[in-house]
């Protein structure tokens, strides 16, 4: 549910990162606070945290500057993974117009992988939301793990489990080294601004 | 959910209204959000000390978890919250479905007046929004 002043001209719009607990949502959140400059971000907050759990939510504002005369402004939330936040995850999902998922190549993770995606197609159809109509990016983590002794799932295996009938863009991530996230930033971006301007006819783009 | 578009008539109308009820009353700074966290509108001279981003994403889920709350005990929504400092203290409304009106104000304005004046201002809004039906 994206918020546009006329009077200001300002977008405002909402990205979820979501995905499995500990699977690299904060840390994209993070490279991202740390690689942009002080004009376009803004504050980054987190809410405390038990570890290095979110327990509620993570939030940082960019400014992504004029999309035909308008302000662009994205906020970019990330969701409690661990499944027994579920009630914190769906308030968060809470008029969302972009979401990104994290998915883990942990092979270890795989279940959770498929368990999370199905709790966001849930939770997005109790606000009246699709998964197949809301601009969504996949994004596999933690892939400089595969060329460890570490068992992980090749991105066959991910797009199988997570991306065989919605076929998403994805992009493969090391949310640690930036690795794919300012990619997964860009697409993810670019469909969101895309989906609003295009729903409220702003302009042609 | 569709999205919240807002022009200038209608904030103009929204902010003189909070101006008249609130600001008037002694009552340093309110913010209207919608429930997804965005700052639908500033009002006060304090506005520009806060990170009103952070502040309207932090109101907004505190609401929203105040919400589940409820209905775990049975109730379909506390229609409000107050926080109580030392020196300001935070008053939160629901304004129809999708609005939060934040009202943050000192020792020296009565949390009474401020529920008072708003459980008058949400009506007045609501009906500015189109909320009323």
């Amino acid at each position: 549910m994206a918020l546009i002043d006329l009077s200001r001209k300002e977008v405002h719009c909402k990205i979820v990162y979501y995905g499995p607990g500990r699977g690299g949502k904060t840390t994209n959140l993070l490279y991202i606070y740390n690689a942009m400059n002080n004009g376009v971000r803004g504050k980054m907050l987190t809410i405390e945290t038990k570890g290095d759990r979110t327990l509620f939510f993570d939030l940082l504002p960019l400014n992504l500057g004029k999309v035909n005369g308008f302000d662009v402004r994205i906020q970019l939330y990330t969701v409690p993974g661990q499944t027994i936040y579920e009630a914190t995850r769906k308030l968060v999902l809470k008029g969302v117009d972009g979401v990104v998922f994290v998915a883990d190549s942990l092979r270890v993770r795989r279940e959770k992988n498929i368990e999370s995606f199905n709790d966001l197609k849930k939770n997005l159809t109790e606000y009246g939301l699709s998964i197949e109509e809301i601009p969504l990016v996949l994004q596999y983590n933690k892939r400089d793990l595969a060329n460890s002794a570490i068992p992980t799932l090749s991105v066959d295996e991910l797009e199988s489990d997570l991306n065989n009938e919605l076929k998403a863009i994805t992009f493969e991530a090391t949310a640690t080294k930036g690795i794919g996230v300012f990619e997964t930033l860009k697409e993810i971006s670019k469909n969101t601004i895309r989906y609003v301007v295009k729903k409220h006819l702003l302009a042609d783009i | 959910m569709n999205d919240l578009v807002l022009t200038a008539p209608v904030l103009e109308e929204a902010r003189q209204q909070i101006e008249n009820a609130l600001i008037k009353a002694g009552v340093h700074t309110v913010l209207l959000i919608d429930d997804a966290g965005n700052v639908v509108a500033n009002c006060g001279q304090d506005a520009r000390r806060f990170d009103t981003t952070a502040l309207a994403a932090l109101a907004a889920a505190n609401f929203g978890a105040t919400s589940e709350i409820a209905r775990l005990i049975g109730e379909d929504d506390f229609s409000l919250l107050f926080h109580k400092g030392k020196k300001d203290s935070i008053h939160f409304a629901r304004v129809g479905p999708r609005l939060i009106l934040v009202t943050i104000f000192g020792d020296e304005v009565a949390l009474g007046l401020v529920r008072l004046r708003v459980s008058q201002l949400t009506k007045a809004i609501e009906k500015i929004f189109g909320l009323d039906s």
